[in-house]
């Protein structure tokens, strides 16, 4: 089966990669661009672990060919913040001590990050309902709701400043 | 996943010539939610994938005298859309259920009907909003009822040639334009959890109420059958009647007619048809609620 050009943007930046057709855009990410924050946990669509903006929504890339995201816009957790420059539910999930082993970690925050474009000040029931779709086997999602509250009030200040 | 093909058609014309040229080893992909799951355990092998996502005319929702929903309007498209939620709510109620927000933004109605599960969350809806499937192949256009497309478990009247273009319906009157008619419609399903689950029964109802009475009333089923089901004596029952607390009850009896369920992991068929009774009762009441509303 020849490869075929996926011509897309990654993180914001214009980006080609030489890909099979039948390999989905997790595996495309991860073993093609060198994106692995992005993991995946069942392959299924039930565990969220692969979440990643595709034309800023939230999608199970672990269920998207490769293909099916050419001329699109795809954003991982690599593309929420630095380093050095957390973006806000970065640093409330680390305040927090939100992760233990970490694994569901990169698709939770972009299923929040994902909520907070939507909902600026989102309620506890909207928290659920967004996260709904990520599985946490260490944690419970206790931690997790209070740093997404958290980090929707720092947004909000910081944009008030 | 098995080695395959990928074709990527930009119109409806060229995807159905490409599946008339690939015949039964082609499959479709839309969100991939149902597919990708069902080629990754080897239960589908197609030698050839035709990605409808570069056919903008299988998008959108269009609203006009009625709703036009393209094959690939995504469930998360119409739990958002102010039109969907105002007037064709079960629908919204329908497509706000599927699977979690990574899910929804993918999975397309076109994809829950053609892929024809029992148990599918979009179907009861549409049949009570007395959708219509229109259907592209080879030979032109075609409609069909969306209460005769579903022939058995994950199996309908399409062609392997054929695609599914759009679903469009009438718009349930709402006063003021309509008079004194107004409408209303809900789904609800059973799960032993709130999200991704699936469905152990799962009842649509629209009602259409005129000074006091019931002048229309469409009721579909998931999940007690082999494909989605209208439960006709219970829509007659309640036709040309006040729509009482006793009537509502009467006609939830009566829908349990309509259901044959099998008991398997999910729920014995003793259970279902209790849940049968219990959730037509339920969205038929919030169904007149919401055309009183
Ligand atoms: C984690 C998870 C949870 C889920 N939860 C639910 C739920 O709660 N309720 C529910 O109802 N479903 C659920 N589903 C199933 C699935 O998401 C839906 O059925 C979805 O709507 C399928 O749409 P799709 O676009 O992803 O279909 P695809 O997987 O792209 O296609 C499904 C089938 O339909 C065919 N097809 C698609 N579009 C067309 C077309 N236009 N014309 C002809 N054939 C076509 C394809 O060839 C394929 O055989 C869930 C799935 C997952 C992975
Ligand atoms: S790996 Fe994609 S949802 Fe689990
Ligand atoms: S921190 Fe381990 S799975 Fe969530």
């Amino acid at each position: 089966m020849p490869k075929q050009i996926l011509s897309f943007t990654v993180n914001g930046d214009k980006v080609d990669l030489l890909v099979p057709p039948y390999v989905t855009l997790l595996d495309a990410l991860r073993d093609e661009a060198g994106l692995t924050g992005p993991k995946e946990g069942c392959g299924t669509g039930d565990c969220g672990a692969c979440t990643v903006h595709l034309d800023g929504k939230p999608v199970a890339s672990c269920l998207v060919l490769a293909l099916q995201a050419r001329g699109r816009s795809v954003r991982t957790i690599e593309g929420l913040g630095t380093a050095t420059a957390l973006h806000p539910l970065q640093d409330a999930f680390v305040r927090h001590g939100v992760p233990q082993c970490g694994f569901c970690i990169p698709g939770v925050l972009m299923a929040a990050a994902a909520l907070l474009e939507e909902h600026a000040a989102p309620t506890e029931e909207q928290i659920r309902y967004g996260i709904a779709g990520n599985l946490c086997r260490c944690t419970g999602y206790t931690k997790m709701v209070a740093a997404i509250t958290e980090a929707a009030g720092m947004i909000k200040k910081g944009a008030a400043r | 996943m098995r080695r395959f093909e990928m074709i990527l058609p930009s119109s409806v014309d060229e995807c159905v010539k490409a599946l008339a040229t690939h015949g039964a080893g082609a499959k479709t992909v839309a969100g991939g939610t149902d597919l990708l799951p069902q080629m990754k355990n080897g239960l589908v092998k197609p030698a050839v994938v035709v990605d409808l996502g570069g056919i903008a005319a299988l998008k959108g929702v269009t609203n006009g005298a009625g709703l036009r929903v393209g094959a690939c309007a995504t469930a998360r498209e119409l739990e958002l859309h102010p039109e969907v939620r105002k007037r064709y709510t079960a629908l919204a109620d329908g497509a706000a259920l599927v699977g979690s927000v990574q899910v929804r933004n993918l999975a397309t109605v076109g994809g829950n009907l053609c892929n024809a599960a029992p148990s599918a969350d979009m179907a009861p809806p549409l049949m009570a909003l007395e959708a219509e499937a229109v259907i592209a192949g080879p030979k032109g256009e075609r409609r069909v009822p969306l209460s005769a497309f579903f022939t058995g478990v994950r199996q309908t009247v399409l062609g392997a040639d054929e695609l599914l273009v759009a679903l469009v319906m009438p718009a349930p009157p709402v006063p003021p334009e309509a008079g004194l008619y107004v409408s209303g419609g809900s789904y609800i399903r059973h799960t032993p959890r709130r999200e991704l689950d699936i469905a152990v029964v799962g009842v649509a109802s629209q009602v259409t109420v005129q000074n006091g009475r019931c002048v229309k009333a469409r009721i579909a089923l998931a999940s007690v059958a082999p494909t989605p089901v209208h439960a006709t004596a219970a829509e007659r029952a309640l036709e040309g009647q006040p729509l009482t607390p006793e009537r509502i009850e009467q006609a939830a009896g009566l829908a349990v007619e309509a259901a044959k369920p099998i008991s398997d992991q999910r729920g014995s068929a003793d259970f279902r048809r209790h849940l049968v009774r219990v959730l037509t009762r339920r969205t038929l009441t919030a169904a007149l609620a919401r055309a009183r509303a």
